[in-house]
């Protein structure tokens, strides 16, 4: 079979993730720290409001870019939340997730051999994406002391004349990074200077615990060359409803819309009437979750202060990303032996990219009972690595 | 912090101010004087348990029952909803909007015990005009939380 297989996709590394899932789901009653979806119903009103769609029969294909009501709503919410103006006609496409939006963006601009510069540790689809697109991927080494944050320093370092966009994925998941209203200026002068585009992916933008969010396309002269995605999954708890979508100028949509069409037809008719309610009436919703996640996200960092594990504090989505180096063992390793031991699983930070050797992924997507548990284990784990070096 | 502090521990009144401290962002002497002020200022009014008493074998009849009255000069429904309320058995009173007035939660161990309170002691005050006994044949939910809920993770156990 192997000789009818596409060398591009046989050549590229299985996710990180999927590894270490396949041996958490041998372990029947391990506890996870591990999950990267929310861990809230989505809203009742939110859910009605497929069901009503059900009901009605509102069951055929929508338009390509998606219902018009919607997009509306998705222009009014980022005007409400951001000041972005987006027009609802063509500078907005509803997408199957963020992640659809990621590889349709990339397809719509990359031509053989551009390059696309991904700052990790970062989630898991970039990469694969843009090689699939044909790109080269440029990796940049995000840093611990910068707190995750791109500096204008490692993005000159990585810009060269075949450099066609940059992806900038804050708030980040995994480290739980955000990106202040001055590093973006900083990011956005080189981007500008330089000729190239950004891929700004805001999926955790409701997600943020110091101010609120900013976006890199509110800064001047950026929003002609962003690509903007955002979806329901994290801020409204939708993940399985797969539904998001990107912003970008109209020439993009345009083209980004003919793969869509061609691939996917339109994002699943239900998802988008319940994403209407979404955005009409969720903002409480969102902001009672939004308080939630940052009670957890108190509580991890006390914990850590008290097991002594170092961490910096993370201000965005609903991740931490402690350091393990003290004990000289890989991410994997510490992951596996944790798994074994304390049956906890919390991802490998090598999962984001290799970068993030020396570091672990945990959700706090939990509820704080559950997070007690966990942390109580994983502090008898370490305390013990301690006494036995 | 005095809205957030409230809705933590109107779920959870059992949390120490410690953890509530730490939940917070706020300084665990912060969060006692806030506390100390609440309860002072009459905000707290108690920390109760939330009870499924249909699955002990301890019998509970619980009753809404509607009242209609003519409030008093002076005083208004004030005077007869304490009267009303003054009553151990009785678990609330409210007043209400629409068609009746007061509306009366009444917790008793029998049918017959609540029968004899509406016949002996509510419809028998001057001001009561009328009443309307609702019994509850089944409580799905209570302050907000669902009585018979299990809470299992349907999500995969490691995702990106």
């Amino acid at each position: 079979m192997k000789r009818f297989l596409s060398e591009k996709v046989t050549e590229l590394k299985p996710s990180g993730i999927r590894k270490f899932f396949d041996i958490v789901s041998e372990m029947k009653d391990a506890i996870s720290l591990g999950v990267g979806e929310p861990d809230f119903d989505t809203p009742w009103h939110i859910r009605d409001e497929g069901i009503y769609a059900l009901e009605r029969g509102r069951t055929f294909y929508t338009s390509n870019s998606g219902l018009k009501d919607l997009r509306f709503e998705i222009s009014e919410y980022l005007k409400r939340t951001q000041g972005l103006e987006y027009n609802p006609d063509n500078e907005i496409i509803v997408t199957v997730g963020g992640s659809e939006a990621i590889d349709i963006g990339l397809r719509a601009i990359i031509n053989d051999g551009d390059e696309v510069i991904i700052p990790q540790p970062s989630y898991v689809s970039y990469e694969p994406c843009a090689i699939l697109a044909g790109a080269k991927p440029v990796i940049i080494n995000l840093k611990a002391e910068n707190e995750f944050r791109l500096t204008p320093e490692e993005l000159l370092a990585a810009i060269t004349d075949k450099t066609k966009i940059l992806i900038l994925p804050y708030p980040n998941n995994p480290t739980g990074a955000i990106m202040e209203r001055e590093d973006l200026e900083k990011i956005a002068k080189i981007i500008i200077e330089k000729d190239i585009l950004v891929m700004s992916d805001e999926i955790y933008a409701a997600l943020t615990y110091k101010e609120k969010h900013v976006s890199i396309a509110e800064i001047d002269g950026m929003k002609e060359r962003t690509i903007l995605i955002n979806g329901f999954s994290k801020a409204y708890a939708m993940t399985g409803w797969r539904l998001g979508y990107a912003c970008a100028p109209k020439e993009l949509i345009q083209q980004m819309t003919k793969i869509h069409q061609f691939a996917i037809m339109c994002a699943p008719t239900t998802s988008q009437y319940a994403a209407i309610s979404a955005l009409k009436n969720g903002d409480a919703d969102v902001e009672n979750m939004r308080k939630a996640y940052n009670q957890r996200r108190r509580f991890l960092m006390n914990a850590f202060k008290e097991m002594k594990l170092e961490c910096f504090e993370p201000f965005g989505a609903f991740y931490v990303f402690p350091s393990i180096k003290e004990f000289n063992m890989t991410s994997e390793e510490f992951a596996t032996r944790l798994l074994m031991e304390e049956k906890v699983a919390i991802v490998p930070g090598t999962a984001f990219g290799d970068c993030g050797e020396g570091y672990l992924r945990i959700s706090y997507a939990y509820s704080i009972e559950s997070l007690k548990e966990a942390i109580g284990r994983l502090e008898r784990f370490i305390t013990r690595l301690r006494a036995n070096k | 912090m005095r809205e957030e502090l409230l809705s933590i521990i109107e779920k959870n009144s059992r949390i120490d101010f410690k953890e509530l401290a730490i939940l917070l962002g706020a300084e665990e002497a912060e969060v006692l004087k806030e506390l100390e002020n609440l309860e002072k200022e009459g905000v707290i009014c108690g920390y109760h348990t939330l009870i499924n008493w249909e699955k002990t074998s301890i019998e509970k009849v619980t009753a809404l029952i509607e009242v209609k009255v003519t409030p008093q000069r002076g005083q208004g429904f004030d005077k007869i909803a304490e009267r009303i309320y003054n009553y151990p058995e009785v678990k609330a009173v409210y007043l209400i909007s629409g068609g009746y007035d007061l509306l009366v939660t009444l917790e008793e161990k029998t049918l017959k015990e609540i029968a004899g309170f509406v016949s002996d002691k509510l419809s028998t005050l001057d001001s009561v005009l009328s009443t309307a006994t609702h019994f509850v044949l089944k409580k799905y939910k209570d302050h907000g939380t669902v009585m018979n809920k299990k809470s299992t993770d349907e999500r995969e156990v490691v995702t990106p």
